[in-house]
């Protein structure tokens, strides 16, 4: 089996595990008391289905996605973002600054507008267009896929977020905007509901980081 | 056509303009301010810069319908007599060579003194690294912003 070779290090701790089984347990009851199924929300994340292969299987597709240029341009490891489908260095050279919204006459929005600007060679827009910020920069450039993993679950590293909205995180505009990247400009790897189904899959089974070997 | 409502350069204006329009066409064509000048058309030279709300934004790329509600303030909305301390600056030095590139030069300028009224050679590349000058008047822009910021400090006491 090709994925065997994967250390499995499960990054949500056995004891977290378990509490959040008891929490689902209580919550579960809790609804049943009123359940109209049309408002209840399931949660599907059942920790019995931890499955490392699995889970380490989905992040290396996930890693294809967020090493991609749509998504790494903006996670630079230094602090210019990068540009275009080879993820050089953006023309003009603008900083991150303190929020990752640039700095002086150089702040992210005074060119990306809330939406993508039409033509070739035109800065690509959202309406939150920004880098992470510097004290949170949340590198991919450069990371193999054990340190990515790491990272992204790491609260300290993370934006400080929890399995809940690490699963969110997926649908925000800005993910999103990879997938509406502006004319002349690639797209991710696999598409936007593919991308979800591995993230999902990845975090749900059990959040593992693939081997520090695996490239 | 719609109706776009919008303060330039301090006077509320009314402009009937497609949404879409970029700020650009809507403050020369429509404004009559030809003092803001276009150079690309797609964000990469930094002619065409104005103020929103106070951001140095590049009104080629901006569309009208984004200033609805905002203070737009142009080259010509500076100050009352060309005397705002960048323009002084700019005057002394004589840095224009062509010109063509400087009202969004200025422009973004200002918003440097603003946010960092002594700034380094460092945070004037920062700032300006996206205004391009064909004529290569860089060095004198640089020599400028530190006099404006001299100029600053003196109005500012005086
Ligand atoms: S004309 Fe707007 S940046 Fe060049
Ligand atoms: S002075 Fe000629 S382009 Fe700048």
């Amino acid at each position: 089996m090709k994925f065997l070779k994967f250390r499995r290090t499960p990054l949500i701790s056995q004891r977290n595990a378990t509490l959040l089984s008891v929490l689902i347990f209580c919550g579960a009851v809790a609804l049943s008391a009123f359940r109209t199924t049309d408002h209840l929300v399931t949660i599907h994340f059942k920790t019995e289905n931890k499955d490392s292969i699995e889970s380490v299987k989905a992040f290396m597709d996930v890693y294809t996605v967020l090493m991609s240029p749509r998504c790494m341009n903006c996670h630079p490891a230094g602090d210019v973002p990068l540009q275009g489908d080879d993820s050089h260095l953006h023309a003009m050279g603008p900083k991150r600054g303190a929020d990752g919204k640039g700095v002086y006459a150089m702040k992210c929005m005074n060119c990306h507008q809330p939406t993508n600007t039409p033509g070739l060679h035109t800065p690509p827009g959202n309406p939150n267009w920004h880098l992470p910020p510097a004290d949170m920069k949340m590198v991919f450039q450069g990371k193999t896929p054990h340190e990515l993993a790491k990272q992204l679950v790491d609260k300290s590293k993370n934006g400080n977020k929890d399995t809940k909205q690490l699963l969110e995180h997926a649908h925000d505009s800005l993910v999103l905007a990879g997938w509406d990247p502006g004319e002349g400009r690639t797209l991710p790897p696999m598409s936007h509901k593919d991308f979800v189904k591995a993230w999902n899959t990845w975090i749900k089974k059990g959040a593992y980081a693939p081997a520090p070997t695996t490239n | 056509m719609t109706k776009i409502k919008l303060n330039i350069n301090n006077k509320d204006t009314v402009l009937e303009a497609d949404p879409q329009m970029p700020l650009l066409w809507a403050i020369r064509d429509l404004a009559g301010l030809k003092g803001t000048k276009y150079g690309c058309g797609v964000a990469q030279c930094g002619a065409c810069v104005v103020h929103l709300n106070g951001e140095a934004v590049r009104s080629c790329v901006t569309k009208v319908s984004r200033a609805e509600g905002k203070k737009v303030v142009t080259i010509e909305g500076l100050s009352e007599d060309n005397n705002h301390p960048v323009q002084k600056a700019w005057q002394d030095l004589d840095v224009p060579q062509c010109g063509y590139c400087h009202s969004g030069q200025i422009m973004s300028a200002v918003v440097l003194l603003r946010e960092k009224p002594d700034p380094t050679d460092q945070d004037i590349d920062d700032a300006m690294a996206g205004n391009v000058c064909r004529c290569g008047t860089y060095l004198r822009v640089r020599k400028a912003i530190h006099l404006a910021s001299e100029l600053q400090k003196t109005a500012s006491n005086g």
